[in-house]
């Protein structure tokens, strides 16, 4: 009996050291990333120039991070906008109307489509969303692109963050109770309205999370934008110009800044900003999902 | 109360069906079959419902009974391996041609669930909601309206003070009540009830009853249930159905005093 107690008592304790070690590891990355780059505080930069300035250049010393920081903020939020009601209708759809064959079809085209490396997303998009950004839908707007732009990173993001965000919506509106539809098309709403003030609302928690996650995985994707984005270091006057990401600027240069005194710095500083935002943005949709969960 | 209601086909299914003279019909249903990709789910059903009685559909589970009561405001159509033909005719109109707008079909009726299922919104946006969809837009309106029915429910009391919190947060009998509420708001002639006690404690599960006693001045019910108990407090008619048939049909007393089938005789049996 005794020894039954005991063991239970371990297995308690056990689990909360697993736990413990999840709660310590953005600590520890977040500590990690701040030390690293502490060097480029010591030096003469201040934290203002080093995220607002737009003046780029290692072999002067100079580290301003604002036309990376821009660059990703920019793609990731026009993919968000591309995928998110996409994703959003889809889900609704796939859970609520369409037969249930098609449902059983769509998962594994879904699961495939999350499968698909990200490099394959990367040279997709230089054979294909490249070409159609500079050759179509620049000129449409009486723009001049060579392709490489945000937009094409973008819209290369959007369809590789739609799987992983449409398989969380689907997850939340399957918990959608049917009776719950039932019970306001009985009342006389069509199936849209039902969808706009029932299940929208019913899932809003879920349905922030789920664009949260996204956001978070989108900001830090790195290959497949970067094949597309064209890597220019300035501050994207639209949609049409090259960008260069945070994290495509890291990937690039890490390993060959060497010969540069507090280029490391700056990259991990660059890595530190990338974890920041991410964090940021968590919070802020964490307060949403309070918020929406209060209702 | 002077005419006589029509007398529909009778099928050789529905031997012991009986017209009950005197009664106005609100719904008359002929000839229904349903059918599911492997099974036939509703045989043959004749069933002329009266106004401002409550009819129960009575019988085991898997008779049927639910899934008559969801093609008679049409929310078979959410299930398209569910084939219907026959006619369900509510004031003279066959809900099953298409050619009505099947917002205001489901508005003449309110339906009332096993579980309650209140809307993710206030007790107030609960009641509110048909009301919008229905087009009132005036506060004022909707405002008097939402306390109307909440009294009719005897709900009003005891949410008065928290009209804005979830509907979420009130206990499931208050729910319920909420839920009848939210279908009476639309002003429906028929409240469609699914066992809509059996989810409840035997104390919420009275004050239900209760309001449905009152209820039937004002509307027609029909109410399923499996608990024979209930039938015998509620019943003004009584369906009795088995296997997507309807075997026995008739007023309260003639049913359960005077049963004509085995299997029903066996059902009253084994209720007690």
């Amino acid at each position: 009996m005794t020894k039954r107690i005991l063991i239970d008592n371990i297995s308690s304790k056990w689990m909360l050291v697993c736990l413990s070690f999840f709660l310590l590891l953005p600590l520890a990355i977040g500590t990690g990333l701040v030390l690293k780059s502490s060097d480029l505080f010591t030096s003469h930069h201040s934290l203002s120039t080093l995220i607002f300035s737009a003046d780029w250049s290692p072999s002067e010393d100079k580290f301003g991070f604002w036309p990376f920081i821009l660059s990703s903020l920019w793609v990731t939020v026009i993919a968000l906008i591309i995928s998110m009601p996409l994703c959003l209708l889809a889900a609704i759809y796939l859970s609520q109307f369409a037969p249930k064959w098609l449902l059983e079809f769509m998962r594994p085209v879904i699961d495939i489509l999350a499968g698909i490396p990200s490099v394959v997303y990367g040279v997709w998009g230089v054979l294909v969303i490249v070409p159609l950004v500079g050759d179509v839908i620049a000129p449409f707007f009486n723009n001049e692109s060579l392709g490489y732009s945000i937009l094409a990173g973008a819209l290369v993001l959007a369809v590789m963050s739609i799987p992983y965000i449409l398989n969380m919506l689907l997850e939340v509106f399957r918990q959608v109770p049917v009776e719950l539809g039932e019970a306001s098309l009985s009342l006389g709403a069509t199936k849209w309205e039902t969808i706009k003030h029932v299940f929208i609302r019913k899932g809003a928690t879920g349905i922030l999370s789920a664009y949260g996650l996204g956001f978070s995985k989108a900001l830090g994707e790195t290959i497949a934008v970067m094949m597309v984005i064209g890597n220019v270091v300035q501050e994207p006057a639209s949609v049409f110009d090259a960008g260069y990401p945070l994290p495509a600027l890291i990937a690039n240069n890490y390993g060959e800044m060497m010969s540069i005194p507090s280029y490391d710095s700056a990259l991990m500083f660059g890595s530190l900003l990338l974890f920041v935002i991410i964090l940021a943005i968590n919070i802020v949709f964490r307060y949403l999902i309070y918020k929406s969960e209060e209702k | 109360m002077s005419s006589v209601t029509a007398i529909p086909e009778i099928s050789k299914d529905a031997a012991h069906f009986q017209v009950v003279p005197g009664e106005v019909p609100v719904l008359n249903i002929r000839n229904l079959n349903v059918r599911s990709k492997n099974a036939q789910i509703l045989k043959n059903i004749n069933l002329v419902v009266p106004k401002n009685k409550i009819t129960v559909l009575l019988g085991p589970s898997g008779c049927g009974k639910t899934t008559l009561l969801k093609c008679m405001n049409r929310l078979t159509d959410l299930y398209s391996e569910l084939k219907l033909d026959g006619s369900i005719e509510i004031d003279g109109e066959d809900i099953l041609s298409g050619k009505f707008d099947i917002t205001q079909i489901r508005q003449k009726m309110g339906l009332v669930m096993q579980r309650p299922f209140p809307l993710p919104m206030s007790i107030y946006d609960n009641i509110a909601y048909g009301l919008k969809i229905k087009g009132i837009r005036k506060k004022s309106i909707i405002s008097e309206k939402v306390e109307k029915h909440l009294r009719e429910v005897a709900l009003w009391d005891e949410v008065k003070d928290r009209l804005k919190t979830s509907a979420q947060r009130l206990s499931i009998g208050q729910q319920q009540r909420l839920c009848l509420a939210r279908g009476l708001a639309v002003e429906p002639e028929i409240i469609l009830a699914d066992e809509p006690t059996s989810a409840l404690d035997p104390i919420s599960s009275r004050v239900i009853e209760e309001e449905f006693l009152k209820l039937k001045d004002d509307y027609t019910i029909i109410l399923v249930t499996h608990i024979l108990r209930q039938a015998k407090r509620l019943a003004d008619f009584v369906v009795f159905m088995y296997y997507g048939e309807i075997v026995e049909y008739g007023p309260a007393s003639e049913i359960f005093e005077n049963p004509k089938t085995d299997i029903l005789k066996e059902y009253l049996r084994v209720g007690h």
